[in-house]
């Protein structure tokens, strides 16, 4: 009963934290590359910093944020006259697998705009030339020329979605929340790691880790066999 | 008349990018700045507002963590394994990839393909059996040892660390060396160099950006890693993210806020400025390709 909880929850952790982080990553990366921006290098350093830092500091950082008395969120809040939105972030089980998200979105944004951006630079600008042209707007341009272009990209990078997160997701957890209250936010490895150390059930722990390898493995496979188009030269 | 609601637009998406850059980059710098503020802080601070800022420098946390958290010895430790991480990795994946991507002898497509298959492998998913192992080394070596060898062992530590990270630092270093002209090597050879000579004269000062990216990115992993750490070294030599930990989780139970911010600031420091120093490098270098652990 415990696998199928941690089961729902890494599903839920690796669906939300790779389309939200995935469609700022690209937003941001579109931004950075295409609009004339003051200070566009100064951003792309500091949305890279998450990406450097120890998953424990996080932990203590986002345990900061989220604590309920002197949280710096439930401060904004009071500071907003928003006190209905207070919560107690990391001590509610409905909320908590959201927080975790949170974090971990947090973390990866920088990383895969980096990564983006390196793909939307080698487009040629003479393409958005054409395109303006045409009378296509920014929006047209995006989706018609960016998306295409990098669609490769964004394939491979739908890979380390899933093995980041199932691997951060209990790096994570094990530091921020130990996979509380009441495991509702007990991922995949971290029930596997409580299970083989903590319970010395050793045989069942690694059995579980046989069983998400071969799982994340096969989601990887599927997931870029549906997304197959046609690779665009240029 | 025509051209002004056009522009008007313009001007809303332009104020639009902006404020969600700007709403982006305080997400990011706020939480992180707020930590070194509050590791000056006065424990009775940290039951007030928590944006107020710090009534001068309380230096009394870094003084508590390095000295009752015992965070100044797991620097320490940390900064030992990491160099010897480091060290040990790079004799081992330097010569492996320059092999590996020049030579072409029996087996070396297998062993090709097997480096690639370990970059699979995921240290949380090894981080037990590793811990069985070690620790069945140490029972079999008992009547020798009385306090075991494996276990709570920085060197060996280290040795697993550099491990896991070779597949993909030979997989970096190969893709790069398959770039480099061969008519270097084949000038050398006929000047009278032997493989070594060819290697560490030639070679090696060419493949320096490579190698550079490869010390950053596995400086990154191995100082921050904890899962390891944490499972291998039970005893007294912690690394610092895993008496980080153990500050967290003492926050929790009993209330001393500013050392556990302090501590923060010990193990998130040193890799700030070093990215401070080569950010470019290191954003740059991504596009070597990788996947992140």
């Amino acid at each position: 009963m415990d696998f199928i909880q941690s089961f729902q929850n890494s599903i839920l952790l690796i669906v939300l934290v790779a389309i939200v982080t995935l469609v700022l990553a690209v937003f941001f990366a579109a931004i950075l590359t295409n609009e004339k921006i003051v200070g566009s290098n100064f951003f792309r350093v500091v949305f890279y910093i998450p990406n450097i830092l120890s998953i424990v500091v996080i932990a203590g950082i986002f345990s900061a944020v989220y604590d309920p008395e002197s949280g710096l969120l439930n401060n904004i809040f009071s500071v907003l006259k928003l006190e209905f939105l207070k919560q107690k972030w990391l001590g509610n089980q409905e909320i908590v697998i959201y927080s975790v998200a949170g974090a971990l979105v947090w973390q990866a944004i920088g990383y895969y705009m980096v990564m983006y951006m390196s793909s939307m630079a080698s487009i040629p600008a003479s393409f958005y030339e054409a395109a303006a042209l045409e009378g296509a707007g920014k929006f047209k341009q995006f989706t018609s020329i960016t998306l295409p272009l990098i669609w490769n990209n964004i394939r491979t990078t739908l890979t380390f979605y899933i093995i980041s997160t199932i691997n951060l997701s209990f790096l994570l957890v094990k530091a921020m929340t130990g996979g509380g209250p009441d495991g509702s936010t007990e991922v995949f490895l971290s029930y596997m790691y409580a299970q083989a150390y903590g319970n010395s059930t050793y045989g069942y722990g690694m059995a579980i880790g046989v069983v998400v390898f071969t799982f994340s493995f096969a989601l990887a496979a599927i997931l870029s066999g549906i997304t197959k188009r046609d690779v665009l030269e240029y | 008349m025509k051209k002004s609601p056009g522009i008007r637009t313009e001007t809303l998406v332009k104020l639009f990018i902006y404020v969600a850059l700007i709403a982006l980059a305080i997400s990011i710098v706020i939480p992180v700045a707020w930590v070194f503020m509050a590791s000056i802080k006065e424990n009775e601070a940290f039951y007030k507002n928590p944006w107020l800022l710090p009534e001068g420098f309380h230096w009394q946390n870094f003084i508590e963590a390095f000295r009752d958290a015992k965070m100044g010895d797991y620097l320490i430790n940390s900064v030992m394994v990491t160099t010897l991480s480091l060290l040990f990795l790079l004799i081992v994946a330097l010569p492996a990839a320059y092999v590996l991507s020049r030579f072409e002898f029996w087996g070396s497509r297998f062993l090709n393909s097997f480096v690639k298959a370990g970059l699979f492998i995921n240290v949380s998913y090894i981080a037990v059996p590793i811990f069985l192992m070690l620790l069945s080394w140490d029972a079999s070596i008992k009547p020798f040892l009385d306090d075991g060898l494996f276990l709570n062992n920085r060197v060996v530590l280290a040795l697993i660390y550099a491990s896991t990270a070779l597949p993909f630092t030979i997989y970096l270093l190969s893709s790069y060396f398959q770039t480099l002209p061969s008519d270097f090597e084949e000038v050398a050879a006929i000047d009278g160099a032997g493989y070594f000579r060819t290697m560490f004269t030639v070679m090696l000062p060419m493949a320096m950006p490579s190698i550079i990216i490869v010390i950053l990115f596995n400086f990154l992993l191995f100082w921050n890693e904890y899962i390891l750490a944490l499972t291998l070294m039970p005893g007294e030599n912690k690394t610092l993210p895993v008496g980080l930990l153990n500050l967290l989780a003492a926050e929790r139970a009993a209330v001393n806020y500013g050392p556990m911010y302090a501590g923060m600031v010990i193990v998130m420091l040193p890799t700030l400025i070093l990215y401070i120093i080569v950010q470019k490098r290191l954003t740059q270098g991504m596009t070597v390709g990788g996947v992140k652990g």
